[in-house]
């Protein structure tokens, strides 16, 4: 009967750690972070304009081997801060598409002018369809689309080499072809 | 005077200039179909001001969710396939009733499951409070008067008191 007693007693105070530990454990999570629901799926369909040239672009041309998806603007201020580190991936030969997405084509153009362009190709979504039917939020974004055209990974934010290291890279490695010929390394 | 005025009536006009900007106007086939509008965008939320719904939102990607939602009501669809296209592009989150899954039953269910807690432990304590109440040892009043009597000193005491 009083072991009963001390056992209620004692609730409230576990209770109360309960929910601390509950807290504590969700203080470091980003509540913008959303989970993708196209993680798994296939790259929507789209038929957008290139910023350079004429063409069309599909899914299906742009698609090959495995390749980034970067969502960039020129009225984001953080695509500036990422632009390099995608120069440096670029350079390194990791498949980088542009998609262009609620921008102004003369301004794009003259901003990868100054930047330097570390696309392959550069999809303009001047109307954003093709950012909501990925389901884009912000820029930057950038996706890991897989050689069979599935999108395997969302990075929401700034790619940096750090996080590119240590997260986006292996996932790139393995989405691609061929992966022991081809890795990318470093 | 007049240059203050002026200057009063440059800053009035360029808020109500704003106030008409943030407002888009669509025009409806019926008023059926406004009226689900309306209901559509109360009840999706914006992904990216996580606080707001769509029709409270002046976010970017509010504005293009609201001309989407738009399109396709004027396609025809219906409120349950709106909302299914938008939780496909953006999942659960853009909508403020989460379906019922294995992964939102403790948000669905925890209330009940609390409640029904706090109500068996109600339950318990109750009957045993009434138990404890029954459970009052039984006197036998002739003896206690008997030995109560044995002591006239202390049954003067008990009445003093």
């Amino acid at each position: 009967m009083t072991k009963n007693k001390t056992l209620i007693y004692l609730l409230p105070l576990l209770m109360f750690f309960a929910l601390a530990g509950l807290l504590f454990s969700s203080l470091g999570n980003d509540p913008r972070l959303l989970p993708s629901a196209k993680l798994g799926k296939m790259l929507p369909d789209f038929a957008l304009p290139s910023l350079y040239g004429q063409e069309t672009l599909t899914a299906e041309s742009v698609s090959g081997d495995a390749f980034l998806l970067n969502v960039w603007a020129t009225w984001c201020p953080s695509c500036r801060v990422e632009h390099p580190v995608l120069n440096q991936l670029a350079e390194k030969g990791v498949d980088i598409i542009g998609l262009n997405y609620k921008d102004d084509e003369g301004e794009a153009r003259a901003y990868l002018k100054q930047l330097g362009n570390p696309y392959k190709v550069v999809v303009r979504d001047d109307s954003g369809d093709l950012g909501l039917d990925l389901g884009v939020y912000g820029a930057p974004e950038t996706y890991i689309v897989n050689s069979d055209n599935r999108i395997v990974y969302r990075h929401v934010g700034i790619v940096t080499m750090e996080n590119w290291q240590s997260t986006l890279r292996p996932i790139y490695n393995s989405a691609r072809k061929n992966t022991t010929l081809r890795e990318v390394s470093q | 005077m007049n240059s203050v005025r002026a200057c009063l009536f440059l800053v009035i006009s360029i808020i109500a200039f704003n106030t008409l900007a943030s407002i888009e106007i669509y025009e409806f086939e019926s008023d059926e179909d406004e009226r689900r509008y309306q209901s559509l965008i109360t009840e999706l939320r914006c992904p990216k001001c996580q606080n707001q719904n769509l029709s409270g939102s002046n976010a970017e990607i509010a504005k293009d969710l609201k001309k989407r939602v738009y399109k396709l009501i004027s396609q025809g669809k219906s409120d349950t396939e709106i909302v299914d296209y938008l939780v496909e592009r953006y999942g659960d989150f853009v909508t403020y009733r989460p379906p019922v899954k294995p992964s939102t039953w403790l948000l669905w269910f925890g209330p009940f499951i609390l409640f029904s807690f706090v109500g068996i432990f109600l339950l318990w304590r109750t009957r045993r409070v009434n138990k404890e109440a029954s459970n009052k040892p039984d006197v036998d009043r002739e003896k206690l008067q008997q030995i109560l009597s044995s002591y006239p000193g202390e049954t003067k005491r008990t009445d003093d008191k």
